[in-house]
């Protein structure tokens, strides 16, 4: 397990440094702050020396260096737009994207894994055949369709839920929380909704798809010769023996949900990371942009990691592999 | 039975959820949020125009757009470098502090740190003092006219509170140096700075001590921004937000057929128009040897080509101002003469792109954003079309304005779009200083074409260095006669802006420079 977790970190290390090279020269040709920083009326005199005091006339080699200098010590510097150090802007703005990225991990596994198994073990059914078709529909309509339909009929037909925002939110000193307030949570809905529905498609139709792989084989229909009830066949033996794979897809969906929760936070105006993020591009605030490159980069890595230690939870073949012992089946 | 009535709780219990609208609180919807709560952080005219509620200038625009006494009660120029206000007695900023002398002097003495990126609005300043508590010289270089527009946006903070706070420097991005003022804000306007989440929610409350006459009725002010637009409309609609300044054109039809909704629409004080680049050689054509755009006959061949009116109908919904003139009426400087375009005649073009020597037309390159002015992709692509028609060949380049403009800048393009506004100075010698103005010193920032002409450059400086406001706006003129002649830039239109209000506004002033000014908006009692 230790050489595993070592051999992944060396691995992240060259990972992070790519990106950061990559995010770094990509902003480089993103455009001028200061023209977004100064009012029209000021002269080129101003232009020029707000410039030079960004360090936008510096080489980019010495600016890149810089900034992984800075970044390894978490110092990402100030943003341009909001002024505030870069790592405040971002932890304010975390707990709006984790909350809603929480809830939609949960809705996507909560309605998801079931649905699939039901699918799986009643096909044909008219039932079966509905969820089948809203499975479709949601692996192929954009979220913000979505969100936008969402908005339409319960914001502004049945006046239900709020079109925008976080609703009320509790601050507790490091983490603001919209759970705690009715507001809150009425805010939640929508946006968790139109984030999980592809989500939870995904993960229906690949549960169908391996539990009817599962179900075909030898030891479930032993299974069932003996006698065993129904549920413990499809939940204890049927469906652990597929979530190999619906594991590493819900580590990659929930990287999937934070890059998702761009569009989504756009269309339901929350304040999260990824409206930080496109707000950071139109006004080219290359700190910001580089830190959240770098966090979600972060991210992924560490949820990368973590779907590799439960493989070797689920599944203890693949230490032994890892290890270069031979002796798996 | 017993799901549908537990759908049916569960349905009144969520509809208490949507906020419900309260007496005396606006509910503001922008398009996006201010970009700091410290008036000289960042040039954004927006942002400016909201902190206006929380702090004052020396002067203000009153609801024609004439200066008029604000923090400063009177003035006189006391030498060609010498301005002197007298001081508003009696007013207190929000925290209680005593407004006095002291406060303007460390006032212009951040907005004119050099660190300020402010410094700009302020171009003439020298130095100021103190005569007695409640008199303040201002000296600027000599003769400099327009000192009282650019004071409407030199908001004025609490010396006290600076001090107190350690925020007497702006805020330095560049040396990561936080300020308080960006988080927090003590002026002496007629609404007080509560609390900021930004891009979720700023609020604040009506300052019961303010000088002024209270002719509003707005307890609150709840600014929440949304990007979407479809999101705001649907807000608006909902009754979520009671007002907008930022409406979506194509959603007016749709906003007006609601009952409860108005839509108050106008063309604001930006004109769009076509800059044509005079480099020696053209920047991306089949012409290679020289550059067409050099020649009058093209200018006006590219002029004569453009249907203004289709532009105005199909494309601005009907809303636009067709214009031929560099300054929206409402601009002192305007003059109405200018104002006629040359006409729409495709026919009378080719004939100019023949006798110009390009009777089969050529390439070039146009330069357009798609998130910068109003409908501006669509303006670019109608125009493309339209020059395809007598046999120009049109590049169309596309992109978002930080790419684009830095191409603009460095030259990188035959034809472009830019609109100017002329804000906050209110006047036509900015556009003329900044975009008509050869590159030389500070002037001509934004003369992307790389105009040159001694003559226009020549009355520029003399307007810039008119007292006498009459004299200065005859010379303004003649300088955009001269531009006019010259046909050195293709107006388009005064852009279209749109507000709308629910059901709870009963009134809000929309003047040309398109800022809300809610200490003169009336709710529904």
């Amino acid at each position: 397990m230790l050489l595993l977790i070592i051999k992944r970190m060396a691995n992240a290390i060259f990972v992070i440094l790519a990106v950061s090279l990559l995010a770094f020269t990509i902003f480089k040709f993103l455009g001028d702050p200061v023209q977004l920083m100064l009012n029209p009326q000021a002269t080129q005199q101003e232009r020029d020396l707000l410039t030079e005091r960004l360090g936008l006339n510096d080489p980019v080699p010495v600016q890149f260096a810089k900034f992984v200098f800075n970044a390894a010590r978490g110092e990402f510097g100030m943003s341009y737009r909001n002024q505030m150090p870069v790592m405040e802007v971002i932890a304010e703005r975390f707990p709006a994207t984790f909350e809603l990225v929480l809830v939609s991990s949960i809705l996507a596994l909560l309605i998801g894994l079931p649905l699939g198994v039901f699918a799986a073990i009643r096909g044909g059914t008219v039932m079966a055949r509905v969820f089948h078709l809203i499975s479709m529909i949601g692996v192929s309509v954009p979220a913000f369709v979505i969100g936008i339909m969402l908005i339409l009929v319960f914001s502004i037909e049945l006046k239900w839920l709020p079109a925008f925002g976080r609703g009320k939110v509790v601050d507790l000193g490091f983490w603001t929380t919209g759970f705690l307030t009715p507001s809150g949570r009425a805010a939640l809905v929508m946006p968790s909704i139109s984030l999980a529905l592809f989500q939870i498609s995904f993960i229906m139709r690949l549960v169908t798809a391996e539990m009817l792989e599962v179900l075909r084989t030898d030891f479930i229909r032993f299974a069932k010769a003996r006698g065993l009830k129904a549920r413990a066949i499809y939940f204890r033996h049927g469906l652990r023996n597929c979530m190999m794979p619906v594991v590493t897809m819900t580590g990659m969906l929930i990287g999937d949900l934070i890059a998702f929760t761009l569009v989504t936070e756009i269309v339901f105006q929350w304040p999260g990371m990824g409206f930080l993020f496109v707000q950071s591009v139109q006004y080219v605030d290359i700190p910001v942009m580089a830190a959240y490159l770098m966090i979600v980069c972060c991210i992924f890595i560490t949820i990368n990691l973590i779907v590799d230690l439960i493989y070797v939870v689920v599944d203890p073949r693949v230490d032994q592999l890892v290890r270069g012992g031979g002796n798996g089946h | 039975m017993m799901a549908w009535r537990s759908a049916a709780l569960a349905a009144v219990l969520a509809g208490v959820l949507i906020a419900p609208a309260q007496a005396g609180t606006l509910r503001w919807a922008p398009q996006r949020d201010i970009v700091s709560m410290d008036p000289y952080s960042f040039g954004d005219t927006f942002t400016l125009s909201v902190l206006n509620h929380v702090y004052e200038g020396l002067v203000r625009y009153d609801s024609k757009l004439q200066i008029e006494p604000a923090l400063a009660e009177s003035w006189e120029v006391v030498n060609p470098t010498t301005w002197r206000f007298h001081l508003r007695k009696g007013v207190k900023f929000h925290d209680g502090a005593d407004f006095t002398a002291d406060d303007v002097l460390a006032s212009l003495k951040r907005v004119s740190d050099p660190n300020s990126p402010l410094r700009g609005n302020l171009p003439s300043y020298v130095s100021s003092s103190k005569v007695d508590d409640y008199t303040v010289d201002i000296i600027v270089t000599e003769n400099y006219p327009l000192l009282l527009n650019d004071l409407t946006n030199i908001h004025i903070f609490d010396q006290g509170w600076l001090v107190a706070n350690k925020a007497e420097a702006p805020t330095d991005v560049a040396k990561g140096v936080e300020g308080y003022a960006t988080s927090h804000a003590n002026g002496t306007g007629p609404f007080k700075f509560i609390s900021r989440k930004p891009d979720a929610e700023t609020v604040f409350e009506v300052n019961p001590n303010w000088w002024d006459k209270r002719k509003h009725n707005v307890d609150r002010i709840v600014m929440t921004p949304i990007t979407s637009a479809a999101t705001r409309v649907a807000a608006l609609i909902s009754g979520e937000i009671d007002f907008t300044n930022q409406a979506p054109l194509q959603d007016i039809p749709r906003l007006e057929a609601s009952s409860d909704l108005k839509v108050l629409s106008n063309s604001e004080l930006r004109t769009i128009f076509f800059v044509m680049n005079q480099t020696p050689k053209a920047f991306e054509s089949d012409v290679t040897d020289k550059n067409p755009l050099q020649d009058i006959k093209v200018r006006q061949a590219l002029y004569h080509a453009i249907d203004a009116d289709a532009i105005q109908k199909v494309v601005m919904a009907g809303l636009s101002r067709t214009t031929g003139s560099l300054v929206s009426p409402a601009i002192p400087g305007y003059v109405p003469e200018l104002d006629k375009r040359l006409s729409y005649d495709p026919e009378l073009a080719k004939k100019l792109l023949a006798e110009a020597g390009y009777p089969n037309g050529f390439s070039f390159s146009f330069l357009c954003r798609n998130t910068e002015f109003v409908n501006e992709e669509q303006i670019c692509q109608a125009v493309s079309a339209m020059w395809a028609r007598v046999g120009l060949r049109p590049n169309l380049n596309l992109g978002p304005t930080t790419i684009q403009d830095a191409k603009f800048d460095a030259g990188q393009f035959d034809v472009g779009t830019l609109g100017w506004a002329n804000e906050p100075m209110i006047d036509s010698y900015s556009i003329l200083v900044q975009v008509v103005h050869s590159k030389t010193g500070n002037a001509g920032v934004f003369n992307w074409g790389g105009w040159k002409d001694a003559e226009i450059d020549a009355l520029i400086d003399k307007a810039g260095a008119t007292v006498d406001r009459d004299e200065r706006l005859a010379l303004q003129a003649k300088a955009l006669l001269r531009a006019n002649e010259l046909s050195m830039f293709i107006p388009v239109h005064q852009q279209p802006m749109a507000w709308a209000t629910g059901a709870n506004i009963e009134s809000v002033l929309q003047l040309s420079d398109n800022k809300p000014r809610h200490w003169l908006t009336r709710m529904a009692e």
